[in-house]
């Protein structure tokens, strides 16, 4: 069992190193190696769930909510005195449904993308950061610590920007590529923040004892701001992979890559690493009600939003990308509502069928010599009736085709949840969602594929194989058929009792309907064509103008504040300090001219000033002692003589004088209060002697 | 064993002097010297560190130190000869000579001109940081402190380039001078500041190390004492207000200048307040912790701000370097055991991450003969060995989670945390300033259509460079995934950075 865990972990860890170390491999090596090594890992998985099966049996679910799970050992990461984190692999339920969808999907991903990418020269580079890819992912759901799952959160997010930018000569896919990254590492630091912030509170990373010790700590306060803000910044995290709002935004532009890329990482897995976070610590958000809460808005917004956007979409992959943002919205709107198994259930069954459309879209691109644009297609469904049945399967699958496709049952199942949760809001934005969903899906299939074919389109050019066919055909399979199983998930998740009313399930079913037959009239019946988009609808396809948004307001500013100190003001200072300095120098030097006359002349000038000034401080100083002894022998007189003291009157115009004559007139004929009084004049006309 | 630790330093003193000499038969005599001492001392680090026994000496005099060695100079002022090699010392020893061994090999195909006084600038220069690193007497430690500043000066001032901006390697070199000297006079004074407050309480003078962690210096004193401490070692670091010298001096230098400047010279300061400031005045560094952490924080978000906005790649290295360092002060004045201990794996890191970008700089401009980010681009399919390099040590720069880097900020970030949330949290979002930086820094070089710059035929990295840079790599990568035995050896350095507190 352990030795399997760990072929399931380190064969694609493998694959890339052998893929990236050996740069002499023959070119006929790389595929089976790239391939191989993700095909290793699924056959070790399903050895896993045979081995899973047998011990806890699909008819004990109600005594497996506690399930067996794996654990295995790797080493110590890091051991200090006070922080000490560990690597392990840790499989239950949850782990094993991931990694089936990881190194299953993965594989027929593999292998679809040996036919796709078969022409390019960098092949080997291709699929040696493929292969990391699976490794960093199936650490992310596998680490039972969080320190480890973050080496794996970081580890995807890196190979996500190498593969979108794996064209890189193409500046825009390089921009593309920068802008996956950074927009996720700012969710991977709130996520970090997150991480410290539990480690102060628990002293721990490690997932089960954190779970474990939270309903201790926080059970009895639900309103607990540390919880909320422990829950919200790792939600933050969660966003930022999965791309909702507000961290939506990089995920279409995320298209650049190869389209294997995005059905392997922006669609199947590591964009619901988001949702498989907040799954697997449930615990801790069922916790704090407010967190499930804006789980649940931030789902249900984003459904809508992105759904509203794909339908306006031109390029088919941007369509898929919205799409994906899009389910993945249900997925967190189902976490929000408390239904986790759900949740995974939909990312379990979106793995298929998007994972199909994304193949399927790569088979139309690469039939049409590299075009995505949806209104230079038509008439594809007889050209190409592989990519066609894939994309009918998959729509119907992403559409909730009723009884006969996947997705129909995982998005029923959320929208019940839905309908249960804390506001019925979800419900009316999940099902309005639904409509759209089918009526952007058949938008596509449509005009693709049973419309006749505009003037300027390219020529259809069919060049797959059975590497292309296999993937394909496995997953129409999938897409429709996979609703059925059920899955390991749900022994590590809670199961909820939630209400299936038969008016409930009708009005989805009317509405999802409701949506291809819309499509059907518009597209189809009508032709309608993309005229020049106006309004909400430029708007739409713009993504809602965050992008706009957040450049204005992050991205501009800061920059222009950076080139602004370009030449770093700090820098500046000391050299106006070294200036000032130059500048006194050069002031100074320019006395040292070597001709004696100048400098006899500087030697006379200043003698004739020292003597001015000893002549001028002499008679000063003089008259202050000559007038301080007058002062004070008018002191001694000043009772008899009020309006004497010359020097006083003189010198001093301040109160001296004024005050003397006033305290002496109101003075008592005392000689003690006259020679206090004199005594206050005496200092002043001092001063003003001296002044 | 102990007899060997001055043999460090004087073999690359030594050796310096031989490849002055031999220069005189030709510049490749010269380079092979270099190259054999550095390994001779480097062989001598290995039999010292191999022969270590940690915690042996929990309960001495002097804690960790496996082996010390003194020798009687001045002792009238109580100044002696005295080394003393512990984990953190072996540790930083080792990455100086390992860098000195790769600036050697970087100055192979660069260096032309007086090629023995170059070798013997740069053997002097790092048997001075040696000597740092391993002098257990505060003279002796000034004395190295000035010992290393000559050589990397006149390193600058002979072989460097002129900057972007038009600025001559001869103003790098004199305001890199300027500024250590102000602010090594600052530590002369604080030193001696010491000796004398030993020598009120004791009625005798002495500079040893361990005599005066068990001083404590009076109040009134003992602050100022401290300060000038911290602003000479906050200079080297360099903290944020003390790095004006640090963009020209790293740009204008020669590639072996660079790195070693990056990867081994910053860590002196670091290692000044680890080893000095903290133990040798608790109190009063308790006192500047919240100021310094500030410092660190604000350093983090400067540098990386403003490494966006330069074009010269080496200055562009050279300001994310100095955020870095402000992860390193955070850590420092967070005075927990986690934070000083993920200070020094970024220590480590960084002088491996950082020294490798210098090197590969070089390597740029060698080929390109420019080092202006706006005219790269295009460079991946051209040069493949050196666009994976650049971008392995580019993402181990900006802080990616199984590179060294990520541990040693991570541990910062957890310490600090424990003490000042805010500062961690405000140096979290350095975090993605990292990433801008370090992906326009990787995008701007390799990415983008192909560029007429440089020849059509470019070489692309040759037998000895990709040795030395996979080396590099490997340490990183196990510093990233397995630090443990790094923690281990620099733990006793720790705990005696933070024994002291709490103490009256």
């Amino acid at each position: 069992m352990s030795a399997a865990l760990l072929l399931v972990q380190f064969a694609p860890l493998l694959g890339a190193a052998l893929l990236l170390g050996l740069r002499g491999l023959p070119r006929a090596a790389i595929a089976p190696i790239g391939v191989g090594s993700v095909a290793i890992a699924a056959l070790a998985w399903a050895w896993l769930l045979q081995a899973w099966l047998a011990q806890s049996g699909f008819g004990a679910a109600a005594e497996m909510a506690q399930a067996p799970s794996l654990h295995v050992p790797l080493w110590t990461w890091i051991a200090v005195e006070g922080f000490t984190v560990g690597l392990a692999l840790q499989l239950d339920g949850l782990a094993l449904t991931m990694v089936g969808v990881i190194t299953g999907i993965g594989a027929l991903i593999h292998l679809y993308a040996s036919w796709y990418m078969r022409e390019d020269p960098a092949l080997r580079r291709f699929f040696a950061y493929m292969n990391l890819f699976v490794a960093a992912m199936l650490l992310l759901v596998l680490a039972d610590d969080l320190l480890g799952l973050y080496l794996g959160w970081e580890g995807v997010g890196l190979c996500s920007y190498l593969l979108i930018g794996f064209w890189a000569q193409e500046p825009a896919n390089a921009a593309a590529a920068r802008k996956a990254f950074v927009t996720t590492r700012v969710g991977d630091t709130l996520l970090a923040i997150g991480l410290l912030l539990l480690w102060r509170e628990f002293g721990t990373l490690h997932i089960d004892s954190l779970l474990a010790a939270a309903p201790a700590r926080w059970g009895a306060t639900p309103a607990d701001p540390t919880l909320l803000l422990v829950c919200l910044l790792l939600l933050g995290g969660a966003v930022g992979k999965s791309a909702q709002l507000p961290l939506q935004a990089w995920l279409p532009d995320a298209m650049a890559g190869p389209t294997p890329v995005s059905a392997l990482i922006h669609a199947a897995t590591m964009v619901t690493a988001g949702v498989y976070l907040i799954a697997r610590l449930h615990p801790l958000y069922a916790l704090s009600p407010t967190a499930l809460l804006v789980v649940g808005w931030v789902g249900a917004l984003t459904l809508l939003l992105a759904a509203g956007a794909a339908l306006v979409q031109r390029d088919i992959k941007r369509i898929l990308a919205y799409s994906t943002i899009s389910q993945i919205g249900y997925m967190f709107l189902a976490l929000g509502a408390g239904a986790y198994a759900a949740a995974i259930f939909h990312m379990y069954t979106h793995a298929f069928f998007k994972a199909l459309l994304f193949l399927a879209a790569g088979s139309v691109i690469s039939a049409l010599h590299h075009e995505q644009d949806l209104f230079r297609m038509g008439g594809l469904a007889r050209k190409l009736p592989w990519a066609c049945a894939a994309f009918v399967a998959g729509g119907a699958a992403l559409a909730a085709v009723p009884w006969i496709s996947a997705g129909f049952y995982s998005k029923d199942a959320i929208l019940f949840a839905a309908w249960a949760g804390p506001t019925r809001a979800w419900w009316v934005l999940g099902v309005a969602g639904a409509l759209l969903t089918g009526l952007y899906t058949f938008r596509l299939i449509f005009i693709a594929f049973t419309r006749p074919a505009p003037a300027d389109a390219p020529q259809a050019h069919d060049a797959g194989d059975w590497r292309e066919r296999l993937p394909l055909g496995l997953l129409i399979l999938g897409a429709l058929g996979a609703g059925f199983v059920s899955l390991p998930a749900r022994y590590s998740l809670p199961l909820e009792d939630i209400p299936h009313p038969t008016a409930l399930l009708l009005a989805q079913l009317a509405c999802g309907l409701a949506g291809i037959a819309l499509a059907w009239w518009l597209y189809q019946r009508r032709g309608l064509r993309d005229a020049q988009v106006r309004g909400w609808r430029a708007w739409a396809r713009a993504g809602w103008g965050f992008d706009a948004l957040y450049g204005a307001l992050l991205v501009r500013p800061w920059q222009a504040l950076a080139e602004a100190n370009r030449r770093d003001v700090v820098d500046r200072a000391y050299a106006g300090l070294a200036g000032g300095a130059q500048a006194l120098h050069r002031l100074v030097s320019r006395t040292q001219t070597a001709s004696l006359r100048q400098y006899a002349q500087a030697f006379a000038a200043g003698l004739i000033l020292l003597l001015a000034w000893a002549l001028w401080q002499g008679p000063a100083s003089r008259l202050a002692s000559e007038v301080a002894p007058d002062v004070d022998s008018a002191a001694e007189s000043a009772a008899g003589s009020p309006l004497r003291s010359p020097g006083g009157s003189t010198a001093a115009s301040g109160p001296g004088p004024v005050t003397a004559p006033g305290t002496a007139s109101a003075a008592e004929p005392s000689a003690a209060t006259a020679l206090a009084a004199d005594r206050d004049t005496m200092p002043l006309a001092a001063r003003g002697a001296g002044g | 064993m102990s007899a060997l630790l001055p043999a460090l330093p004087l073999l690359l003193l030594l050796g310096g002097a031989a490849c002055a000499l031999l220069a005189r038969l030709g510049p490749q005599l010269a380079r092979w010297a270099a190259l054999l001492s550095l390994l001779l001392a480097g062989l001598l680090l290995a039999a010292l560190g191999l022969s270590f026994e940690l915690g042996a000496l929990q309960s001495s005099a002097a804690p960790g130190f496996a082996w010390r060695w003194e020798m009687a100079w001045i002792p009238r002022l109580g100044i002696s000869l005295q080394l003393g090699l512990d984990g953190l010392a072996l540790l930083l020893c080792g990455l100086t000579l390992l860098l000195g061994l790769l600036a050697v090999l970087a100055s192979w195909g660069e260096i032309h001109e007086r090629v023995g006084l170059y070798h013997l600038c740069l053997l002097w220069h790092l048997a001075g940081v040696l000597g740092v690193f391993l002098a257990l007497d505060l003279f002796l430690f000034f004395v190295c402190w000035e010992a290393m500043l000559v050589p990397m000066a006149l390193l600058i001032a002979l072989w460097g380039h002129r900057g972007l901006g038009g600025r001559s390697p001869a103003y790098a070199a004199i305001k890199f001078f300027l500024f250590t000297q102000a602010s090594g006079l600052l530590m002369l004074a604080a030193f001696a500041g010491l000796a004398w407050q030993h020598w009120l309480a004791t009625g005798s003078w002495s500079f040893d190390y361990f005599a005066l962690r068990e001083l404590v210096p009076d109040p009134a004193w003992g602050r100022w004492l401290m300060l000038g401490l911290f602003v000479a070692f906050a200079v080297k670091l360099p903290a944020l207000g003390g790095h004006a010298w640090l963009p020209d001096a790293h740009s204008q230098a020669p590639t072996a200048g660079s790195i070693i400047l990056a990867g081994v010279l910053l860590k002196t300061g670091a290692y000044g307040l680890l080893r000095f400031a903290l133990p040798l005045f608790p109190q009063e560094s308790a006192w500047l912790a919240p100021w310094a952490m500030a410092l660190g924080v604000g350093g983090i978000l400067y540098g990386a701000s403003l490494a966006l906005a330069q074009s010269d790649i080496k200055r562009f290295v050279a300001y994310t370097s100095i955020s870095h360092m402000g992860f390193v002060l955070l850590g420092c004045y967070a005075l927990q055991a986690s934070a000083l201990q993920g200070v020094v794996a970024l220590l480590l890191a960084h002088g491996l991450a950082t020294g490798a970008l210098f090197w590969l700089c070089g390597a740029l401009y060698a080929r390109l003969h420019s080092r202006d980010l706006a005219r790269m681009g295009g460079l991946a399919p051209r040069l493949p060995r050196l666009a994976s390099a650049w971008v392995f040590f580019g993402l181990a720069s900006l802080g990616l989670p199984g590179l060294g880097n990520f541990v040693g900020e991570i541990l910062v970030l957890v310490g600090s945390f424990a003490v000042a949330p805010l500062a961690a949290v405000v140096a979290a979002t350095g975090m993605v300033l990292a990433a801008v930086y370090g992906l326009r820094l990787i995008s701007g070089v390799l990415h983008g259509p192909p560029r007429e710059l440089g020849p059509a035929d470019m070489a692309d990295l040759r037998g000895a460079e990709v040795g030395g840079l996979l080396l590099l790599g490997l340490l990183l990568l196990a510093l990233g995934l397995y630090p443990q035995p790094v923690f281990e050896l620099a733990d006793s350095a720790v705990t005696q950075a933070l024994a002291a507190r709490g103490a009256p």
